[in-house]
């Protein structure tokens, strides 16, 4: 028999964390800072209506770029909230998860051999879905020591004639950075210059400790060349229901579209009554997630530097991103004897790309009792080092 | 009042144990400030008491509770003060709140038995001076007191990792 499978299938690397999904489903007690999603049930005001949509027989496919009504109050929410302009009827598109509107992105602007940007440690989807579209992903390695943000030198020392794009993912996952205007204006400029297409995935935008968010389509120049991508899931627990979105200027909209249509028709309609009646009722709920993962943020990284585990203070986001390098461990081996010895799930900065390594990534998206809990394990476990 | 006043707000609302030193931690300040502030609004009133929130009802003791809505007509100078000053002594009076709507004041009492309730709200409220009409509603059931749910929920299962 044939080797049915891909040469694209073949070359995308398998899941960083299979083993130590595996390793934590024979552990009792598991504390786990290994997840990247909220910990809080989706707020109850945006669940009941969506029931009730149900019952009433919403179950339907929607217009492919999602439903008119929460298109228009998407775009007058990204205008209110980050000053961008996005014509609701032309320049939206309701996908299913952020996960959908970066494939749809990529696959919308890369030509084979085209060569993308990736600002790494990055979340995992990025590479893979370069490849799946036939492009070579470029990592752009960010440095702690410039707080994990994206320098125009480093773009510059990447591209090349054959460089289309750039990904960025600011609030950052898995580092908890944020890039301000004045970081983004430098960024511009490579952009411009050498005529890049922006993709930035800003799933993490309501997340900001320190100050508002910047949304790098609101600057002069970039939003003819910006896909903005973003989704309910972190801001208002909604993971489950899969509802992300992709705004960009009509042309690169319609080319996206067409993808969007023949792959997933339309987002679930559940999901995109959930995240209408999201963006209508539930601003307080919102707010008091938000105040609990400020909470959390600075009582576990104090705890973490405390215990022997140097990390800079995640200014967005819901993770702390300490190094490791001081344990004489590698990220892999702290991660898989953390949870082997004290039962505490983290997942390693490589699986984030190299420029991740020697760190690991701490979810704080747990209750202040098992994150003190794992603070307690984790300072036993380095005792044990020393 | 700042956002870290109200933070510590609301995480004594939710737990009145929580120590300065845990606040501290999670508002990012140092202890010595948290308590300096919680003392600050100790002083000026905006934190009143610190309490335990009970489910009497699972103690079998047989207590009950009723709101009382009390139509009344506000007194020259006083408006509803007065009276409401006079209906608030009472012990069994746990919670007193001028409101709108067809009745003026929202009463929340507690006793031991039916009886109890029926002629305090007979004996006592009816008769004083400007009462104009009472209404009793017996509660059967609490689900939810003080933002805290009395009805038991299953936990819901998360996968242990995720990017």
């Amino acid at each position: 028999m044939r080797d049915f499978i891909s040469s694209r299938a073949r070359a995308i690397p398998p899941s960083g964390i299979r083993k130590f999904f595996d390793i934590a489903q024979d552990l009792e007690d598991v504390i786990s800072l290994g997840v990247g999603e909220p910990d809080f049930s989706t707020p109850w005001s945006i669940c009941e209506p969506s029931i009730y949509a149900i019952e009433q027989g919403r179950t339907s496919y929607t217009s492919n770029k999602g439903m008119p009504q929460l298109r228009q109050a998407l775009a007058e929410e990204l205008k209110s909230l980050y000053g961008l302009e996005y014509d609701p009827h032309d320049e939206v598109i309701i996908t299913t998860g952020v996960s959908e509107g970066l494939d749809i992105a990529v696959r919308a602007v890369v030509d084979a051999g085209d060569e993308v940007l990736v600002a790494e440690p990055s979340y995992v989807s990025y590479a893979p879905c370069v490849t799946l579209a036939g492009g070579t992903p470029v990592p752009v390695p960010c440095t702690a020591a410039d707080g994990y943000k994206v320098t125009p030198d480093l773009l510059l020392e990447r591209i090349t004639p054959k460089t289309k794009a750039l990904i960025l993912n600011f609030p950052n996952n898995p580092t908890g950075a944020t890039m301000t205007r004045s970081d983004y204006e430098g960024i511009a400029d490579v952009v411009t210059d050498h005529d890049l297409l922006l993709i930035s995935d800003e799933v993490y935008s309501e997340l900001t400790y320190e100050q508002k968010h910047c949304s790098p389509a609101s600057l002069e120049g970039l939003r003819e060349r910006t896909i903005t991508l973003n989704g309910f899931s972190k801001a208002y627990a909604m993971t489950g229901w899969r509802i992300g979105y992709f705004c960009a200027p009509c042309g690169i909209t319609a080319a996206a579209l067409k993808i969007h249509q023949y792959v997933m028709l339309c987002a679930p309609v559940m999901g995109q009554v959930a995240a209408l009646e999201a963006l209508r009722h539930a601003r307080e709920d919102k707010k008091a997630m938000f105040r609990e993962f400020w909470m959390r943020r600075n009582m576990f990284v104090r705890g973490l530097n405390r215990i022997g585990l140097p990390c800079h203070m995640p200014e967005g986001a819901f993770y702390a991103f300490p190094s490791t390098e001081g344990t004489g461990l590698s990220d892999s081996e702290f991660a898989e004897r953390l949870l082997k010895e004290q039962h505490v799930a983290v997942v390693p900065g490589s699986a984030f790309g190299e420029s991740g390594k020697d760190h690991v990534r701490c979810a704080y998206a747990a209750s202040r009792e098992d994150l003190m809990e794992a603070l307690r394990r984790m300072e036993t476990f380095m005792a044990t080092l020393s | 009042m700042d956002e870290k006043d109200r933070s510590i707000l609301l995480l004594l609302e939710e737990n009145s144990r929580i120590s300065p030193g845990e606040i501290a931690l999670l508002v990012d300040l140092d202890e010595r400030e948290v308590v300096e502030r919680i003392s600050a609004m100790e002083e000026t009133g905006i934190i009143r008491n610190y309490t335990a929130l009970i489910d009497w009802g699972r103690t079998g003791d047989g207590q009950i509770a009723a709101i009382v809505e009390l139509k009344v007509s506000p007194e020259r100078d006083y408006g509803y003060d007065k009276i409401a000053g006079r209906i608030a002594r009472f012990r069994n009076v746990r919670s007193l709140r001028l409101v709108t709507g067809t009745y003026d004041l929202h009463l929340l009492v507690t006793g031991q038995s039916m009886h109890e309730i029926a002629s305090f709200v007979a004996e006592e409220i009816a008769p004083m001076d400007g009462i104009r009409e009472t209404a009793t509603v017996i509660i059967m059931k609490s689900y939810k007191e003080n933002g805290a749910l009395f009805v038991e929920r299953d936990e819901v299962e998360r996968l242990p990792y995720s990017f």
